[in-house]
This record gives C-alpha cells, sequence and structure tokens, in this order.
C-alpha cells in the first residue's frame, strides 16, 4: 500500500515541485528527521517527478546532508589550519571524555553527534565549532563543559 | 608597535542611505552606471580578479532567458571570514549593489548562496531583505533577492558549481565556455559576485569612481577587507589598502616571530620570510615583485609550526573538498598526500617530492576546475620553500 508521506509533501508544496528546490527539501528533512533515509529519498523523487538515483547523489554529495542517524544535536569542530593551530584537538579530547563517544559516533541518548569539519569562517576566535546552527567560538576544555552542560540542562527540562 | 599600514572604512562604516544611493543611481543611464565601474577598475574579491564592470557589461549584453544575480556568499576558503562580517554588519549595502546590477543587465530575479554554516545569520538576513523589498517597491524596482543555503561543500564556491547545486545537483563544476555572464544559472545570463565586490559597487554608486581610484596601485585599485589569522596577536577583519609588501602586513599583524604567510587560503601561496619585502599584495598585474591575488585569507605562521603539519591540514582539506569528478584532482590531490607521509616517515626518498612537484604541476593544467588548479600553489610554495621541514 502507497502510504503518503506528509513530511514530504508538505515540503514539496512549500518549495514547488521543481529540481531547484531539491536541496532545500533535504536540507529541511534532515533538520526535521536528523537523518535523511532511503525511503524519504524515494518519496522525495516521486514529488518531484525525477529518479530515485538522482535525489541519492544530490544528497550524499553534501556533508551536511546525512544519510545516517544523526543525534538530535551534530556537533561539528573545525580541524582547518588555525584552529588546529589554536587547540582543537585538545576540544576534541574534551568532548570525547564529557560525551563518551569517539569522532563520527552519536551518544546511546540520541542527543548529540560528534564530528569534524572543515573551516567554519571564524578563524580569527578559534577554535570554533557548531552545534547544529549555533556557532561558538574561542573554546577552552572549560568552557565546552559549560556549553554541553547547558545543552544537557534544556533536555531535561523539556523532558520533564 | 609602529603600526604603518593605514586602516580604511569604506565597507563596514554603517551609511544609512542605500535608500538614497538606490534612488539616485536608478535615475542614472545603464551606461553611465557600467562606465563607472569599468573606469574604478574594480575587479572582483572572490579571489579570481575579473573586472566587475566588464562583468555587468557582458551581462546586460546577453540575450536570452531570464537572467540573475546572484551573491556568493559560500565563503569557504581556510582563513576567510570577512563576507560574513560584511553580511551581518552591512547587508544593505550588498543588496543595493545587487539590485543596481539587476537593473543593468535586466533581471527580477536574486539568490544570496549562503554556506551552510552561516545559517545562524539567516534570520537577520531574511529581516533585511524584507525591509529591502519594500523599499524596492517605493522605487518601483521589480526584483526580488532569495537566500539559498548552501550544504557544506566548499567546491560550491566554484559560480558554475555554486548553479549546479542551485538546480539540484551534485556540486559538480561544469566546463566553461560558456560563462555564467552567458549561460549560468538555469541557463539564463548571470551576473555572480562575492559579497565583498557588491558591497564595493555600492560605495563606487556612493562617492564615484575617482575615490576608489585613488586607492591601490596601477591594477589592483581600492581597498581590499583581509582576514587575518594565526599567529598573530590582533586576529580579525581589516580594510587596507592594495599595494603593500607583505612585510609592512607582517611588522603590522605579526608576532614578531613570522617564519610564513600563507596568501589567500589553502589555494593561495606560503610565503617566507626571506620574500616578505619582495611581495606586494594585489592582483596578478605590472607591480614590481611578486604580486599576489587575494581573497583576503592572510594566515601567519612563526617559527614554533611545522610547514608539514600546515600542508599537511591543506592537503587533507583538498581531499575531501574536491567534488571528485576528474581524475587529476580526485586522485592527485590523494596522491600528494600520500607522498609527503611517505617521505616524511622516510619510505620515500625526498627525490620524490620532485615527482610530487611534478603531479602538482599536472593538476594545474589538467585539472577541471580551479580548485585543482589551485593545490599547486600552496603544495609548490612550500615543499620548495621548507624543503628541509618536509624531509627531517
Ligand atoms: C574552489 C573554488 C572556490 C571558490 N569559492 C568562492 C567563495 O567562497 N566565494 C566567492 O566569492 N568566490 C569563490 N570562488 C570564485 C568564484 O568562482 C567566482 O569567481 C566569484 O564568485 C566571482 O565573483 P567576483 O568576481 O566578485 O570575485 C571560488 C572559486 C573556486 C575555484
Ligand atoms: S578539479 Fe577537483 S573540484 Fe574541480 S572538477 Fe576536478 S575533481 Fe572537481
Ligand atoms: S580554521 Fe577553524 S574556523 Fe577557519
Amino acid at each position: 500500500m502507497l502510504q503518503t508521506n506528509e513530511t514530504i509533501k508538505k515540503l514539496a508544496d512549500k518549495f514547488g515541485r521543481k529540481e531547484e528546490s531539491l536541496l532545500p527539501i533535504l536540507e529541511n528533512v534532515y533538520e526535521q528527521k536528523h537523518i535523511i533515509s532511503e525511503d524519504d529519498m524515494v518519496d522525495i523523487a516521486r514529488e518531484l517527478d525525477i529518479s530515485a538515483a538522482k535525489v541519492y547523489g544530490t544528497a550524499t554529495f553534501y556533508s551536511f546532508l546525512e544519510t545516517k542517524k544523526c543525534g538530535k544535536y551534530v556537533i561539528r569542530i573545525c580541524k582547518t589550519i588555525t584552529c588546529m593551530m589554536h587547540g582543537k584537538n585538545q576540544i576534541i579530547k574534551e568532548l570525547e571524555e564529557l560525551l563518551k563517544v569517539n569522532l563520527g559516533e552519536t551518544t546511546p541518548d540520541g542527543l548529540f553527534t560528534l564530528k569534524e569539519t572543515n573551516c567554519l569562517g571564524q578563524c580569527h576566535k578559534g577554535p570554533a565549532m557548531l552545534i547544529n546552527d549555533a556557532p561558538f567560538t574561542e573554546l577552552t576544555p572549560g568552557k565546552v563543559r559549560d556549553i554541553v552542560n547547558k545543552y544537557r540542562q534544556e533536555e531535561k527540562q523539556v523532558a520533564s | 608597535m609602529n603600526k604603518s599600514l593605514k586602516r580604511l572604512d569604506l565597507i563596514f562604516k554603517n551609511e544609512h542611505d542605500a535608500d538614497v544611493i538606490l534612488e539616485k543611481s536608478l535615475k542614472r543611464s545603464n551606461e553611465e552606471l557600467i562606465e563607472d565601474l569599468i573606469s574604478s577598475g574594480l575587479k572582483g574579491r572572490g579571489g579570481a580578479g575579473f573586472p566587475t564592470g566588464l562583468k555587468w557589461k557582458l551581462s546586460a549584453e546577453a540575450t536570452g532567458k531570464e537572467k540573475y544575480v546572484i551573491c556568493n556568499a559560500d565563503e569557504g576558503e581556510p582563513g576567510t571570514f570577512k563576507d560574513r562580517e560584511i553580511l551581518s554588519s552591512v547587508p544593505h549595502k550588498v543588496m543595493a549593489g545587487m539590485a543596481i546590477c539587476a537593473r543593468i543587465i535586466g533581471s527580477q530575479k536574486g539568490y544570496i548562496y549562503l554556506r551552510g554554516e552561516y545559517k545562524f545569520l539567516v534570520p537577520q538576513l531574511n529581516k533585511t531583505i524584507d525591509e529591502f523589498h519594500e523599499l524596492l517597491d517605493k522605487l518601483n524596482l521589480d526584483f526580488r533577492i532569495e537566500i539559498f543555503l548552501g550544504c557544506g561543500a566548499y567546491i560550491c564556491g566554484e559560480e558554475t558549481s555554486l548553479f549546479e547545486s542551485m538546480e539540484g545537483h551534485r556540486g559538480e563544476p561544469r566546463n566553461k565556455p560558456p560563462f555564467p555572464t552567458d549561460a549560468g544559472y538555469k541557463g539564463g545570463p548571470t551576473v555572480i559576485n562575492n559579497v565583498e565586490t557588491l558591497a564595493h559597487t555600492y560605495s563606487i554608486f556612493k562617492y564615484g569612481p575617482e575615490k576608489f581610484k585613488d586607492l591601490g596601485v596601477k591594477d589592483s585599485r581600492g581597498s581590499k577587507v583581509f582576514s587575518v589569522s594565526g599567529d598573530t596577536p590582533t586576529p580579525g577583519i581589516y580594510e587596507l589598502e592594495f599595494g603593500m609588501t607583505l612585510q609592512k602586513f607582517v611588522d603590522d599583524f605579526g608576532d614578531g616571530d613570522a617564519k610564513a604567510v600563507q596568501v589567500g587560503g589553502a589555494a593561495g601561496f606560503c610565503v617566507p620570510r626571506k620574500k616578505f619585502d619582495k611581495t606586494v599584495i594585489g592582483y596578478k598585474g605590472k607591480l614590481t615583485g611578486v604580486s599576489l591575488p587575494t581573497g583576503g585569507s592572510m594566515m601567519i605562521f612563526n617559527s614554533s609550526r611545522s610547514m608539514y603539519n600546515v600542508l599537511h591540514n591543506y592537503l587533507d582539506f583538498f581531499v575531501e573538498e574536491s567534488c571528485g569528478q576528474c581524475t587529476p584532482c580526485r586522485v592527485g590531490t590523494q596522491q600528494l598526500l600520500l607522498g609527503i607521509e611517505a617521505v616524511k616517515r622516510g619510505d620515500k626518498s625526498s627525490l620524490y617530492l620532485e615527482q610530487l612537484l611534478s603531479l602538482a604541476e599536472t593538476m594545474r593544467i589538467t585539472a577541471k576546475c580551479g580548485l585543482g588548479q589551485s593545490v599547486a600553489n600552496s603544495f609548490s610554495s612550500i615543499v620548495e620553500n621548507f624543503r628541509e621541514e618536509m624531509i627531517y
């Protein structure tokens, strides 16, 4: 039985059923679901009347479009030169200890995914990272602990 | 320390007169406006340095389908962060530039291609766009601007890759020609300019081309916004005049121990200390000594830094960001990285560096786009100037 995929349909309504809408649709699917699943790719292809292979090809090209399940918050630490010079390795070590995961992994509670990324355009304030869309700069291990704690506390509040 | 370089304030000065400048400019003829741009000598600030007036003229003359004005805010070059600052603090200047361009070439639709890493700017930018649209309505200009959000791919800053990505494809650069001015986004004649370039057009239309031309040196007119990072006590964004020597720059911004400056990001050149005073910052032209085009990224390294680590970091970046479409770049970047690792480990003799240098030169000639072509810039300049550091 063919079920309609409401998320995709709404996005296609919003952005229009044309190829130019593919990136915005993918970006929004990811934002809502923290993954772009193969099922969703097929549904997007159907809505836009393009091939599923095309959707797959585009989705897998872009580093911010994740086709594996990510945590609610994706932490991306800049690993490019000036952030490296200013101690990004120390920041990563701190985060790995705090979250008890390695780079590339997601915490068991599904809250955080830890990743590296290339230059974030904050080089004068390195080390820098993004948590989803929000930039954090001039990081120190202490600052990172505070930031992660803040996110955790907010989650607890939402949950209770 | 004696600060010898003159700081300028053309770009970031917050002038609340985009409406006045726009209205004034729209009353002038397209020919006059283009003439102003051409005589100002403004060249693109995104790295390639194409004359902006000529670009607009070519698009204006192009016939065909719908035309587009695109602001390139993909700013992915390592060590560059000026466009983010321009879009946060003086977005109306950029939009005024886009609107004037639209009137000249006959476009109704503009886009700001904003890198995904800058998504946090979207709410504020959209607010400015809404206000700007009201202004356009008042001035009876049929033009609309929209943000298109990138998704984390450096290559999408390359103009044809950017169009591909907006059209819903993988960000793989196209062959040129055709050039964007003839066939860009969706095949329509397109002006694509860097954020800073567009902000400069506003200043030129406001103050006239003479004032702009008074700044800088032959072939490199006007001011330039530099992103300064690395080993410097004063990292940040600075508007300076073209034509300074690297020595002057380092005297101002270095920590007293600078051994090299990377000009133009990972795709740019590494200049060692002994060449600081012979290197002039500007576009390629008839400057004395070596001149270097730059998107404005200036990374300073002091003597505590290993240039091997620097090069390794750049190559890592290129391996990841190569779109993989053409073999010289896809395979070449990986082989360069493996190659310097092998030399460092001692698995290959130092003579192997010569082979790697010639591979990099081959990439310059055979790669399809600017990414693969410019890997040799940093590779050769670092390997040739810091050979010992690659080996020991
Ligand atoms: C790999 C690569 C990345 C680029 N990234 C950018 C960028 O982030 N921003 C930019 O304005 N131009 C970038 N460019 C240059 C653009 O292709 C294009 O020349 C520029 O946007 C034109 O604008 P301008 O004439 O105002 O400089 C890049 C070029 C290459 C080859
Ligand atoms: S040079 Fe590199 S980035 Fe450019 S088209 Fe070839 S593979 Fe892609
Ligand atoms: S090098 Fe990390 S933000 Fe640019």
